[in-house]
């Protein structure tokens, strides 16, 4: 045995192996019968050292092309400050455990704090958990606390205009976990109220889920939806673009009982679909409802104010088969980041981040519509992601890419759903519409 | 240690006018966003400039514990050391800086690593195939309980709604199969500590669906009698279910596969290296005999002719088994990557170290301390083993003060009170990362408390003494939540 | 030794009803609240909500456990204990002075399948 993680020498292994009164390491698996003892190669490569393996690695990154950023769909290319890796990188943070030794994690269970706060700022909320896997099952993690928070309702309706794969991981989960779930229609880009209404007035309904800024990145009106619920026991859930509402009007403002979403827009890396993190929130009704784990406020035998994972009675380390949900984990060393995130943009950052990427999308969508090569498929409000409509999308997204261009996401067979953030200059959004 | 100048919380270092951050000027024009669709105030965010904040992370980093820091000895947690390179290897750009709906072409890359790490774990457990798109080992179970019902349903055999978990399972496995509607039907431990098969017999019939099992099971202990309970399930029509939290002595020794599990779930934060990061993110990967490939989730990465490709769902108005999504796109992207450096790191032969090295040092400290400690189950052990706390009760010193003792001496807790079939249980697992001087200084150290307890034994039910801070207050905490810096403010106003 | 109050009815599960005419009081043992220790939460249902015998009604959480609560008899809740809002604690200092549920039995011979005082102490023995 040789190897930089294997600090045993063949006399401590001797030794040991004597202390414990066996022959060779082969006694430590006497139980194991022989049958399934697994006694050939794994099929794998032979060791490599660092050099080779860094060798290795940046020939497989030749196989991936870095395009300029114009795609979104739940996922932006925001600028991230430096000061987030460098911190993000203290192995205090990156090596330790889930806090349940308070005594020696007051630096988790301190971020975990401040990041429930900034996200029941940002949203509009009460109260937010310690962060969720990421955005999609954030959302079906409401779902299902809808349906357990009505006693007989068994249906949760979700609008036609919440993301493809918000989508289909809702109808993953509904259809294991018994939740009925119905759409509701859309209509020009946006949910119908009226259908809405209807189904939710039929009875039956235990919560409703929408999106904002929806699929098509327009800014839906959310007016009486809260109500249309409530008179009905129905929760309002609201999935929002966690950057976006620094300036948008809040899930809590628009009467959301659960606010959910993704916070990779809180300048995360893409990093091809993940880690992100998802948040969840609620009003203080239903605290207890919430899945996950939970910093609160306590105070120490030295009389200090500290912190604490707490509210653990919901969960599954507990309740087992009666848990809300069997949510173990945070994604703390993302919420990490989204809290060193917020405190680096701060109060007048994350406006400006946001202001400026719906100023730079709105440019583009005027730049492409007057060339007239491109029409906006919905007129209605959008925040920095817009759909349009173009008889030669596939000649122009290749052009695109070959140019080093990522200029949006496909949608159906002519259109393009196309993001923009404060990071695109405006030579690069020009070379865009020069392609068209 | 912590500088308390830089204050608890940001937000009490926060000055209207301050600001860490600098963008490019606005060159797009200003184009006002609507009235109706603007929110009435601003979030409460911090301001301050950017030292404040690089200082408060800094010393809130001081104030925490990781691998880097210290012996980790948590059972059922596997606290090995998380190699640098892994770390370098994910932060490339050519990696980081990809949007997940790139066309394939320009993402070849990034799919050969997925590509190859599900063919790297399939190999490693003996499965046929792998997913890695579950986010947690959670996430996995759950992933992995939906495909044992789909293929089931497939089948027409809709009376199979029962799953059976051992007593001894982590709570996770009754939580995970309640959010995939299975009822959980719990089976016995026999005083060895393994599954009692007499007991297990009359719970198998046509209504299972499947038996979820971890081995090593929880004790640390290997369930010898896996051939025996394979074909038991099998033979009532169900399939078996691994919990890969405790994989981490098999390598080397024995694959899943192997002994007739048809789904596995791995913890890639626990066996193969991934930082914990304070709670997440994991990777849960899930992996599954031949027959169940057609019900893994989508996407997936497949290798073709032309290239490497995704398997996407097809959007349909019900649930299908072809579009059957688990989340957003191809899992914790960055995390498979740190796994895939270990794997390459170790490589074939090395690998096959890790398993008999992690048994090492658990049977070693066991063998050490049971003359202190409460051995209840006195055999072989895998990768960890549990005390039923000191074996002088009569000092009143419970499995909780020893435990925040070693914070004292400068090592993390083992896991505590679980599992659940002894009262004071203290799981202990060393992994192989530990060289036999960090033992051995854990076993000194575990003397030392065994003999304050004795001589000195309100030093122990008052420890920590050297923590930044001391025991804490969860009864308040629960009793009067606090939950964000807003209540926290409310509070304080509303006791002036 | 857990205290038990002679002229209630009890269940398995550990919760009481108290009978007054057509009126039953429940809540839980002194057994239960010292097997659960601290409380520090009480999920209660809404009046005029309908409880049915041996369904769950509600919860309890104490920092390390939680418990549901199974109704012993079947009935209309007309009256909550807000106390146990503010105060869950008040189930440690006095669990049967501080009922949880004041409900309108549907099915009085419903008492007749719990236990008395006598049988209930026995089963705690046990």
């Amino acid at each position: 045995m040789n190897h930089k993680f294997l600090p045993h020498t063949n006399e401590d292994i001797q030794q040991m192996l004597d202390r414990i009164g066996i022959k060779d390491l082969n006694g430590l698996y006497a139980e194991v019968p022989e049958s399934i003892r697994f006694k050939g190669d794994y099929d794998l490569p032979e060791a490599m050292s660092e050099l080779e393996i860094r060798a290795f690695f940046e020939k497989l990154g030749q196989k991936n092309s870095l395009l300029t950023c114009f795609a979104g769909g739940g996922v932006y290319d925001h600028y991230a400050p430096s000061v987030i890796p460098n911190l993000l990188s203290r192995s205090e943070f990156l090596t330790s455990y889930t806090p349940y030794q308070a005594e020696i994690s007051q630096g988790t269970l301190h971020y975990i704090f401040e990041f429930q706060s900034m996200i029941a700022e940002l949203t509009g909320m009460d109260i937010a958990n310690a962060s969720m896997y990421e955005g999609t099952t954030a959302t079906a993690e409401a779902m299902m606390a809808a349906f357990h928070n009505s006693k007989k309702a068994d249906t949760v309706l979700y609008s036609e205009t919440l993301s493809e794969n918000i989508i289909g991981v809702l109808k993953t989960y509904a259809h294991f976990h018994g939740v009925t779930l119905r759409p509701v229609k859309a209509e020009e880009g946006v949910t119908s109220h009226e259908e809405l209404k209807k189904q939710v007035e039929a009875g039956g309904v235990a919560g409703v889920i929408v999106q904002q800024p929806n699929r098509y990145g327009i800014i839906e009106d959310f007016t009486g939806f809260a109500d249309t619920c409530h008179d009905k026991k129905a929760l309002f859930i609201v999935n929002s673009v966690a950057s976006d509402l620094a300036l948008l009007k809040t899930p809590g403002e628009w009467g959301a009982d659960l606010a959910v979403g993704d916070i990779q827009s809180l300048g995360l890396p893409m990093a091809f679909g993940g880690p992100y993190a998802g948040y969840m929130c609620s009003t203080e009704k239903l605290m207890r409802k919430l899945p996950g784990r939970i910093v609160g406020k306590t105070c120490d035998s030295r009389g200090q104010r500290v912190f604490v994972l707490t509210l653990q009675a919901r969960e599954q380390h507990i309740r087992r088969q009666k848990a809300t949900s069997n949510i173990c984990s945070n994604q703390s060393l993302m919420a990490l980041y989204a809290t060193i995130y917020m405190s680096i943009m701060g109060k007048e950052g994350m406006k400006e981040v946001a202001q400026t990427s719906y100023d730079a999308a709105h440019y583009l969508c005027e730049q492409l519509t007057a060339t007239e090569k491109a029409k906006l498929v919905y007129d209605k409000p959008f925040f920095n992601e817009f759909l349009v409509q173009m008889k030669e999308r596939d000649a122009f997204f290749d052009k695109a890419v070959r140019n080093g261009i990522l200029p949006g996401i496909k949608v159906d067979d002519d259109r393009l759903l196309i993001a923009v953030t404060e990071k695109r200059t405006k030579e690069e959004i020009d070379t865009l519409v020069g392609l068209l | 240690m912590n500088n308390k100048l830089y204050g608890n919380l940001i937000f009490e270092l926060s000055h209207p006018g301050r600001r860490a951050y600098s963008l490019p000027e606005n060159r797009f024009g200003h184009h006002p966003l609507p009235d109706a669709c603007r929110r009435a105030k601003d979030a409460e965010l911090p301001e301050c400039d950017e030292m404040t904040v690089v200082r408060h992370y800094t010393n809130h980093s001081e104030n925490n514990f990781g691998v880097d820091n210290g012996f980790y000895p948590l059972g059922s947690c596997t606290m090995k050391y998380n190699p640098v390179i892994n770390e370098e290897i994910s932060s490339l750009k050519a990696f980081t800086d990809l949007h997940p709906q790139q066309p394939v072409e320009t993402v070849q890359g990034a799919l050969e690593v997925e590509y190859n790490i599900q063919r790297a774990l399939a190999s490693i457990t003996g499965m046929a195939d792998v997913t890695l798109n579950p986010y947690a080992g959670a996430h996995g179970e759950l992933t992995g309980l939906m495909i044992i019902t789909s293929y089931h349903q497939q089948r027409g055999d809709t009376k199979r709604t029962k799953v059976i978990v051992p007593d001894s399972a982590h709570g996770t496995n009754p939580a995970s199969a309640a959010v995939c509607g299975l009822e959980v039907v719990e089976v016995k431990s026999t005083p060895e500590g393994l599954v009692d098969v007499n007991d297990l017999r009359p719970l198998l019939g046509d209504d299972i669906a499947g038996m979820m099992m971890t081995n090593p099971n929880t004790l640390g202990l290997f369930e010898k009698d896996i051939p025996e309970i394979a074909k038991l399930v099998h033979d009532c029509g169900g399939l078996l279910y691994y919990d890969g939290a405790n994989l981490n002595p098999l390598l080397g020794a024995a694959r899943p596969g192997d002994m007739g599990f048809d789904v596995i779930h791995l913890n890639l934060h626990k066996t193969f290296s991934t930082p914990h990061g304070g709670g997440g993110p994991g990777s849960g990967p899930v992996g599954v005999c031949e027959k169940l490939i057609p019900f893994l989730p989508k996407p997936h990465v497949i290798k073709t002719k032309e290239g490497f490709a995704i398997e996407d769902c097809r959007l349909t108005e019900e649930y299908s088994t072809a579009d059957n999504r688990i989340g957003g796109y191809l899992g914790n992207f960055l995390i498979i990557l740190r796994a895939y450096t270990y794997i390459l790191s170790l490589g074939r032969n090395h690998i096959k170290e890790v398993g008999p090295l992690a048994t090492l040092n658990a049977n070693y400290i066991k063998e050490c301390l049971k003359d202190d400690y409460e051995l209840p189950i006195d055999t072989l052990c895998k990768h960890e083993f549990v005390f039923d706390g000191l074996k002088d009760k009569s000092t009143g010193v419970t499995t909780m003060d020893v435990a925040k003792r070693l914070l004292d001496y400068g090592y993390h807790a083992p896991t505590i009170y679980f599992p659940l079939l002894f009262h004071e249980a203290m799981m202990i697992e060393p992994t192989e990362s530990e060289s036999k001087d960090t033992i051995d200084g854990f076993i000194k150290t575990m003397h030392v408390i065994a003999k304050e307890a004795r001589e000195t034994p309100e030093l122990v039910k008052e420890a920590p003494h050297s923590t930044p801070i001391g025991r804490v207050d969860d009864v308040l905490a629960a009793k009067h939540p606090i939950l964000t810096y807003r209540q926290l403010i409310h509070d304080m106003e509303s006791e002036e | 030794m857990a205290k038990v109050i002679e002229g209630l009815y009890y269940s398995e599960s550990h919760e009481f009803v108290k009978v007054a005419g057509n009126t039953g009081y429940i809540g839980i043992t002194d057994y239960a609240q010292h097997a659960l220790g601290n409380i520090v939460y009480v999920d209660m249902p809404e009046v005029d909500d309908e409880v049915e015998v041996n369904e769950d009604f509600g919860a309890i959480e104490s920092v390390k456990a939680a418990s549901d609560l199974k109704s012993p008899v079947s009935g209309k809740v007309i009256e909550v204990n807000e106390a146990l809002e503010d105060e869950p604690g008040l189930l440690n200092k006095d669990a049967f002075g501080n009922w949880i549920i004041k409900v309108e039995l549907s099915d009085t011979s419903e008492l007749k399948d719990l236990m008395d005082a006598k049988a209930y102490e026995e089963f705690c023995a046990k």
